[in-house]
């Protein structure tokens, strides 16, 4: 047993770090992002295989696994990367030109659909039929991730409804991680460089606390994920989105108070961690099926 | 990444699994917990079993990888746990091989490892807790001893233990961390007094131990005079690393038993009830995922677990205080038995966030050391 990340793996994750700097540096977030410029995007991560990662090489994809895609979607997560991405990267080999980003794939989750006009299709469970002919757009409360709302919900909602892909929650769940470990950074920075009372504000307990809880929501975040992705259990991957939504949410949260008055501003980018945090906690499952899809398992062996 | 075993690995836990099918069976009943005598017999009577098996060197020696098989098995298998040689084992044992010389690592760590000797951990006194580097214990050289006086509290085992494994202040006019050292002292020497400790649980799981004239000699010191604080670093370390790789398989067989009994019990339709249980599921995992990942680390580097035991400590101490509340909204009134299946363990669990390191200085700790944050407030 080695659980730890192989060479490729970090020189994986440290070349999609300087790929995304690139594509997409934090001055990035500043402007709307239109459907011309999300495709240009696209274009640039299927070139890079971003979407094509899991496809066979033969089937000219970059023959990689579930643990790759995690430490990708991981990285995308930590700069805010938007657009379809979990949709068109599942699409890849089913829906044409996904693989290559030449379209964007979008997908149903429970009522919701994420970036509908910006699309080129849909997906969804064979067989069930989409009406988005109704679909209605709500204000995201997510600057950067458009929402429809469905009339009614998809194929009656229950089990088996579109959406419930354990594949989509464990690539949103990497995403809540990358945001998490991003946000506990930001706040560590902030809280050593920020001087109130003579000193930074990083020195109080007070404050260190927060830090240090953030942190440990990161790392049991971590370990949870990664090991869904190498394991590919079902239960295991709804408890990583669990403690990776959890982890995403209140440490955005938290660093929003580390960072005072500054926190609450537009021009701090915690705001869009926190909020594109929630937009991806709404996604299946949500807390609540999530721990119902772990309690399932138990007591069942008698005791 | 990976999560699969080797061979290699597979195999040791193939040989250990239909080793304690045989083993296990063949143990005497477990003795009464207020019966220290009984306690240590039974306790050191299972390490003399590990020893003659080839399984005593485990928790020093082996693989980190193998060592967790170890703590899997055996937990799976309700094979006892270390008890009376938790010390031995875990602390000053580790503490000897890693920081003592030839000759100390001959004369302490074979008795410990054939269940022959039974160490006690006197760190904490009353006036040293959290801030246990300003301990007053003092050691004073006198020829080719020390003669320490003071006190110690909160140690575990001092009834039955044969060793001491004692910080004690050298210097103490040098700061407070640099005036420190770590002495191996014998429990029957004449001048220690040991006073049985009524916890919150009702039992005497600790002990006070009075320090009055104790001759303690200068080979009996592990590591340089005033280089004790750094020596018990590497104590602390193993401590708040896999060391609870064993209670966190416990604990998930305890989360196991809990929900068959509120599937049985009827407190299962409460979704409340049943989605805590869901989370400690995912939680308890997580903290098995943790020590793998902590594991394969050590494994890598071959040194001690380092600061990373402290994310472990800080989140498996809260989760084991939630399991056992779980537990006893499914016990209901039975919750107020002391006899209740787990009543004992929702005191008990009061404890682990505040023995070897509270909550409150593993936060210090992660803050200061692994975020880098300033000292100080």
């Amino acid at each position: 047993m080695d659980f730890r990340l192989t060479e490729d793996q970090r020189a994986l994750r440290a070349g999609t770090r300087e790929l995304l700097a690139r594509l997409w540096p934090p001055e990035a977030l500043r402007e709307p992002v239109d459907r011309a410029r999300l495709r240009g995007l696209w274009r640039a991560l299927g070139d890079a295989g971003v979407f094509a990662l899991r496809l066979p090489e033969a089937a000219g994809g970059v023959g990689l696994g579930a643990a790759e895609a995690v430490l990708v979607f991981e990285e995308a997560g930590r700069v805010l990367l938007p657009g379809p991405l979990v949709a068109t990267h599942l699409a890849a080999g089913t829906v044409e030109g996904a693989a290559t980003g030449e379209s964007v794939v979008t997908r149903v989750d429970g009522e919701l659909v994420a970036w509908l006009e910006a699309a080129d299709r849909v997906a969804g469970d064979p067989g069930l039929d989409l009406d988005l002919t109704g679909a209605v757009p709500l204000r995201s409360v997510d600057p950067l991730t458009p929402l429809h709302r469905l009339p009614r919900p998809a194929a009656g909602g229950g089990a088996g409804a579109g959406g419930h892909d354990p594949a989509a929650a464990l690539l949103t769940a990497a995403e809540q991680l990358g945001s998490a470990a991003r946000t506990t950074e930001s706040a560590v920075r902030y809280a050593g460089e920020r001087e109130q009372f003579g000193r930074p504000v990083g020195s109080f307990q007070a404050v260190k606390h927060l830090c240090a809880e953030m942190l440990v929501r990161v790392e049991i975040a971590r370990v949870a994920v990664y090991a869904a992705a190498v394991t590919g259990d079902p239960v295991e991957i709804a408890g990583a989105k669990l403690l990776a939504d959890e982890a995403a949410v209140l440490g955005a949260r938290d660093c929003v108070q580390v960072y005072g008055g500054m926190g609450f501003t537009w021009e701090a980018e915690v705001h869009l961690h926190l909020k594109r945090a929630w937009t991806r906690a709404r996604t299946w499952p949500v807390a609540a099926a999530a721990e119902e899809i772990e309690a399932e398992t138990l007591g069942v062996g008698g005791g | 990444m990976e999560l699969t075993y080797t061979e290699e690995e597979e195999e040791f836990r193939a040989r250990l699994r239909q080793w304690l099918a045989r083993a296990l069976p063949a143990l005497p009943a477990r003795p009464d917990p207020g019966d220290w005598p009984a306690r240590r017999a039974y306790d050191t009577g299972w390490q003399r079993t590990l020893y003659e098996a080839g399984y005593g060197r485990l928790h020093w020696d082996a693989p980190p990888a193998q060592r967790l098989i170890f703590l899997e098995e055996t937990e799976r298998a309700g094979a006892p746990y270390v008890g009376a040689n938790f010390v031995g084992l875990l602390h000053a044992g580790p503490t000897i091989a890693a920081e003592g010389t030839d000759e100390q690592r001959a004369r302490w760590l074979e008795p410990v490892l054939r269940g022959d000797e039974v160490w006690c951990q006197g760190f904490s006194e009353p006036g040293a807790g959290s801030d246990l580097a300003s301990l007053r214990t003092r050691a004073v050289r006198e020829g080719d001893d020390y003669l320490v006086t003071g006190s110690k509290v909160w140690t575990s085992h001092a009834e039955i233990a044969d060793w001491c494994e004692l910080l004690v202040r050298t210097d103490p006019t040098a700061p407070k961390h640099r005036g420190i050292s770590w002495l191996a002292m014998p429990m029957d020497a004449p001048g220690v007094t040991v006073r049985p400790l009524r916890t919150l649980t009702g039992t005497a799981e600790f002990a006070e131990v009075f320090l009055d004239g104790v001759r303690v000699p200068l080979a009996n010191r592990i590591g340089a005079e005033n280089d004790g604080w750094r020596v018990t670093m590497v104590t602390l370390a193993f401590e708040r690393g896999t060391a609870f790789a064993g209670e966190v398989v416990a604990c998930r067989r305890a989360l196991e038993e809990i929900a068959a009994a509120a599937r049985a019990g009827g407190q299962w339709d409460d979704p409340v009830l049943r989605r805590t249980l869901g989370r400690l599921n995912a939680e308890f995992r997580a903290l098995w995922r943790l020590i793998q990942w902590n594991a394969s680390k050590a494994g890598a580097t071959g040194g001690p677990p380092g600061t990373g035991g402290s994310v472990l400590k800080l989140r498996y101490s809260r989760a084991r205080q939630e399991l056992y509340e779980a537990a006893a909204l499914v016990a209901g009134d039975g919750g107020l038995d002391l006899d209740g299946r787990w009543t004992a363990d929702r005191l008990t669990s009061l404890s682990y966030t505040i023995a070897a390191g509270t909550s409150q200085i593993q936060r210090n700790i992660i803050a200061e050391r692994i975020l880098g944050l300033p000292k100080g407030g």
